[in-house]
């Protein structure tokens, strides 16, 4: 069964886009991640285009952090303070990072720089996931212990503009949490991801947030950035396919609900160490791309007419 | 993506210019008409056939030359860098028809020669299609680029890389099958079918063919792109709603 996508403007195949959004969906209940990052790799191999498919992912990811984060907050596992300033930041940097994906496309460099960057993050997480997963299957087997500190003071904590976090009991400078905003803000902007495999581990080792706050918060903030993000690609560069983002969400949820249940069953590290195989997997299938000769050299862009 | 204007009063000046073309043609001598003169793509729409058909007074052949709504393209050529192939050189068109398709009754090199072909656009070779002014290039890259749009539109099935028939039913009737694949763009198509004697056209007729979306897809698109914001808002609020509802249903379950 085909349906014909108003803001792509092609067909597709209706049920693999929800078979698409069940797997990604089933992948996040698992792994407890947010799936965007595997999702616009998949669209674009599907022959979305990559601004289309970016765009879109971030209506998806409005939609799957409101179900997210509704849990979290009825178990007060959000610090609104943290989340305000991260947000703030986030609302600054998404702004820009969608004036920047304006300006890539124009020039015909945003396919480009999106491959780039999922490159370069998808490795760099992929191979950091692999390295600590295998660590601590390793570990398990001798049976040590781990042990560590939270977080330790460094210059970090010599910056200015020092605010009190009561929920996450810290007292640190809000320009760390702003900046961290900005950066996440810029990338979920370009690549269609809520950005949380950055913003999580930067909170806990970098912040030294409780753990058990972080998820919560990095949803509550990510839901405002993504729906700035929606509005302003809508705006702007009209890359956002409605379509294509509530069948997403329809495969995506129902995906999430077995994977969660499913997820209980397995072990964390096991877990850890397939979900990296599979993000490097993407990752190399994007390089070969980038660096395997093209069919043609050649390639058409239509520029749109404003009336 | 593929819009351009129809403004109704552009549209009678061509079809004047195109019928009054051939300078001394008797126009009774070809008559033509489609199977229907507008096409609606619509949420399930997947390519569809219009029929050409008519009749000719005499001898001689008949050539049918489609070309869709002009539009501006720009071409770009990806070249080595650091290891990465990326988009280097760029070049814009403007005039490239968005649909092109020939469909003649025999070989037209058998009874067209190649000034005629040219003046009638019959091949995507004779499109009259160039460079914006004012753009660098050598003469070299001017032509490869050109090829090129030509080539990347055949591959999206947008300009036809193979001449169609036209086929005869007796002496007088003849037809002819359009093929509109599932990509089309929008907007008014001229179809005109000339009748060629001794290498020159006896008659000629042009007929426009409109092409749009229908139904909720097209609604969207127009409102996408007309009311960007109010679409980007109504977006954002389909987004938090069906995330709200998501994740009442499975609280519940």
């Amino acid at each position: 069964m085909y349906v014909h996508l108003p803001i792509a403007e092609m067909s597709v195949n209706v049920i693999l886009i929800l078979g698409m959004g069940g797997l990604v969906g089933f992948l996040s209940g698992v792994f407890g991640v947010g799936g965007g990052f595997l999702m616009t790799p998949l669209l674009i191999f599907l022959g979305i285009p990559p601004a289309v498919a970016v765009g879109t992912q971030s209506a998806q990811i409005v939609a799957a952090s409101v179900s997210g984060v509704l849990a979290h907050w009825r178990r007060k596992n959000v610090d609104l303070k943290m989340g305000l300033v991260l947000l703030a930041g986030g609302l600054f940097g998404s702004t820009v990072g969608v004036w920047l994906f304006s300006l890539l496309q124009g020039l015909g460099q945003i396919d480009l720089i999106i491959s780039l960057l999922f490159v370069l993050l998808l490795g760099t997480v992929g191979l950091l996931m692999l390295q600590e997963s295998v660590r601590a299957i390793i570990r398990r087997r001798r049976g040590v212990a781990q042990r560590g500190k939270l977080h330790e003071h460094n210059w970090l904590h010599g910056l200015p503009l020092k605010m009190r976090f009561r929920r996450s009991k810290l007292y640190i400078s809000a320009l760390l949490p702003f900046s961290l905003g900005v950066i996440v803000g810029i990338l979920s902007a370009i690549m269609g991801v809520g950005g949380s495999f950055i913003m999580m581990p930067a909170m806990i080792y970098l912040l030294g947030m409780p753990t058990a706050m972080v998820v919560g918060t990095s949803l509550f903030q990510v839901i405002f950035v993504a729906a700035n993000v929606t509005f302003l690609q809508s705006l702007q560069n009209q890359t956002v396919d409605i379509f294509l983002a509530l069948l997403l969400l329809v495969g995506g949820v129902v995906g999430a609900q077995i994977g969660s249940k499913f997820g209980t069953y397995l072990r964390g590290e096991q877990l850890r160490a397939l979900l990296a195989l599979m993000v490097l997997t993407v990752c190399g299938k994007l390089l070969v791309d980038l660096v395997a000769m093209p069919g043609d050299l050649y390639s058409l862009q239509f520029p749109v007419i404003v009336r | 993506m593929n819009r351009a204007p129809a403004s109704p009063s552009l549209l009678l000046m061509l079809v004047m210019a195109l019928l009054t073309l051939p300078s001394h043609a008797k126009a009774q001598d070809l008559v033509a008409d489609l199977s229907e003169h507008l096409v609606a793509i619509t949420t399930g729409f997947t390519g569809t056939d219009v029929l050409l058909f008519g009749a000719i007074e005499g001898q001689g052949d008949v050539v049918v030359v489609v070309t869709g709504p002009a539009q501006d393209v720009i071409v770009r050529r990806k070249d080595k860098v650091l290891g990465v192939w990326l988009n280097a050189k760029s070049l814009r068109f403007s005039g490239v028809p968005s649909y092109y398709a020939v469909a003649s009754s025999r070989p037209v090199n058998t009874f067209l020669n190649d000034a005629l072909q040219a003046r009638l656009e019959v091949g995507a070779q004779h499109l009259r299609i160039s460079p914006v002014e004012g753009q660098r290039a050598t003469e070299r890259e001017m032509i490869d680029f050109r090829q090129a749009l030509i080539r990347r539109k055949q591959v999206r099935g947008l300009f036809q890389d193979e001449i169609g028939e036209v086929s005869f039913i007796g002496r007088t009737l003849f037809r002819t099958r359009l093929f509109l694949p599932a990509n089309v763009p929008t907007g008014t198509y001229i179809i005109t079918a000339y009748l060629i004697r001794d290498n020159d056209v006896a008659s000629a007729q042009t007929t426009p063919l409109l092409i749009s979306k229908i139904g909720i897809g097209a609604d969207v698109y127009d409102f996408a792109y007309e009311q960007s914001a109010a679409y980007g808002l109504i977006a954002v609020i389909i987004a938090v709603m069906a995330g709200w509802l998501a994740s009442v249903i499975f609280r519940k379950s």
